[in-house]
């Protein structure tokens, strides 16, 4: 039935038209409704999956942390008992430790740093491609720790570099080590690219 | 184990030609007077019985009076060793000889006391700093730094 627009109809031809409109639901809903998705193999239909771009990127970014072989002192070895076996770093899909800033995002700075040994970290930092991080590890890494009024040692990397997380410990534990990495994936996680990575 | 020789014995042997070079003996040192060193240096390196032809290490120590430098000195010959010093009381301009030309393992060590105490040492290749960078002010080892 047409009905034209604007047309002052009477009640019953209303109630016909509904009428119709019902039936012909009625008389569809006896046949299923096709599945949307047929034209999908069933193979393909199991893998996509639909998520934010942030999402995406932050799991990519902390699930493969490159760290820079840039370890001046004693704590590296606890970084190291940290890569090897026991502790096993390579979890977090870090044990790839790069020789190259170029292909790191990570620098964990195990080891008191002296003045003159200043420009290289710096250097180093400054050769790691977007987006990067550093861990201040151990307490020459935070404030120079016991070498803090030595006329040598610089009084925290952060005097040099930004630091996004403090490991404290002379030296820390890998444990502490590994607390400390779990802390810089909870901040790479909320990163977004609307705010340019600021949080 | 390698012999300690004897201050004094060994002073004993420098008196006929360094009478007026030595200052002080002692039974494990011997310190003498920093005009002499060289000579004297050259003279334990050189006298085949003593042949002190290896510079184990050089050290400098801050009395405040006065700068003392510490040469221990070793045989590879003979497996004996000896421990020489001198003194320098100029605190503003302290120098002394160089042993450079004797020992060639002495270089860095007396670049590394020139730059934490500011002995300098004359005849020296190549006088510079190499722990601190250049532009460093003061000598950190001094007892009276900062």
């Amino acid at each position: 039935m047409e009905v034209a627009k604007g047309y002052i109809y009477s009640d019953t031809e209303l109630d016909r038209y509904e009428g119709e409109v019902i039936e012909a639901l009625k008389e569809r809903s006896r046949e299923p409704i096709p599945d949307p998705d047929k034209w999908l193999d069933e193979e393909l239909g199991q893998n996509i999956l639909l998520t934010t771009v942030d999402t995406i990127l932050n799991w990519a970014r902390r699930s493969s942390l490159w760290p820079v072989i840039s370890f001046p002192a004693c704590c590296a070895f606890e970084f190291l008992g940290a890569a090897s076996p026991r502790f096993d770093i390579s979890r977090f899909g870090m044990e790839i430790i790069r020789a190259s800033p170029r292909q790191a995002d990570l620098m964990i700075t195990a080891g008191t740093l002296t003045w003159k040994m200043a420009p290289q970290i710096r250097r180093l930092y400054d050769q790691m491609a977007e987006p990067k991080w550093v861990i201040a590890m151990g307490a020459c890494g935070i404030s120079g720790g016991i070498f803090k009024g030595s006329y040598s040692v610089v009084p925290g990397y952060n005097r040099i570099v930004p630091v996004d997380v403090y490991v404290p410990g002379c030296p820390p534990r890998p444990e502490t080590l590994l607390y400390g990495i779990e802390m810089l994936r909870k901040k790479i996680n909320k990163r977004s690219i609307i705010t340019g990575g600021k949080q | 184990m390698t012999a300690a020789l004897s201050g004094s014995e060994i002073a004993a042997k420098l008196k006929k030609k360094f009478a007026e070079g030595i200052v002080e003996v002692s039974q494990n040192s011997l310190v003498v007077k920093s005009e002499f060193l060289l000579a004297i240096a050259s003279f334990l390196k050189t006298t085949p019985r003593l042949n002190l032809n290896y510079l184990v290490h050089i050290t400098a120590v801050d009395y405040h009076d006065y700068f003392e430098l510490v040469y221990q000195l070793m045989s590879l010959k003979h497996n004996h060793s000896l421990l020489i010093k001198t003194r320098c009381y100029d605190r503003d301009a302290p120098s002394v000889p160089s042993v450079v030309s004797l020992w060639r393992g002495a270089d860095f060590q007396e670049r590394e006391i020139f730059d934490l105490m500011g002995i300098r040492f004359d005849g020296h290749p190549n006088m510079k700093r190499i722990f601190l960078w250049e532009g460093f002010e003061g000598h950190p080892l001094r007892k009276d730094f900062q």
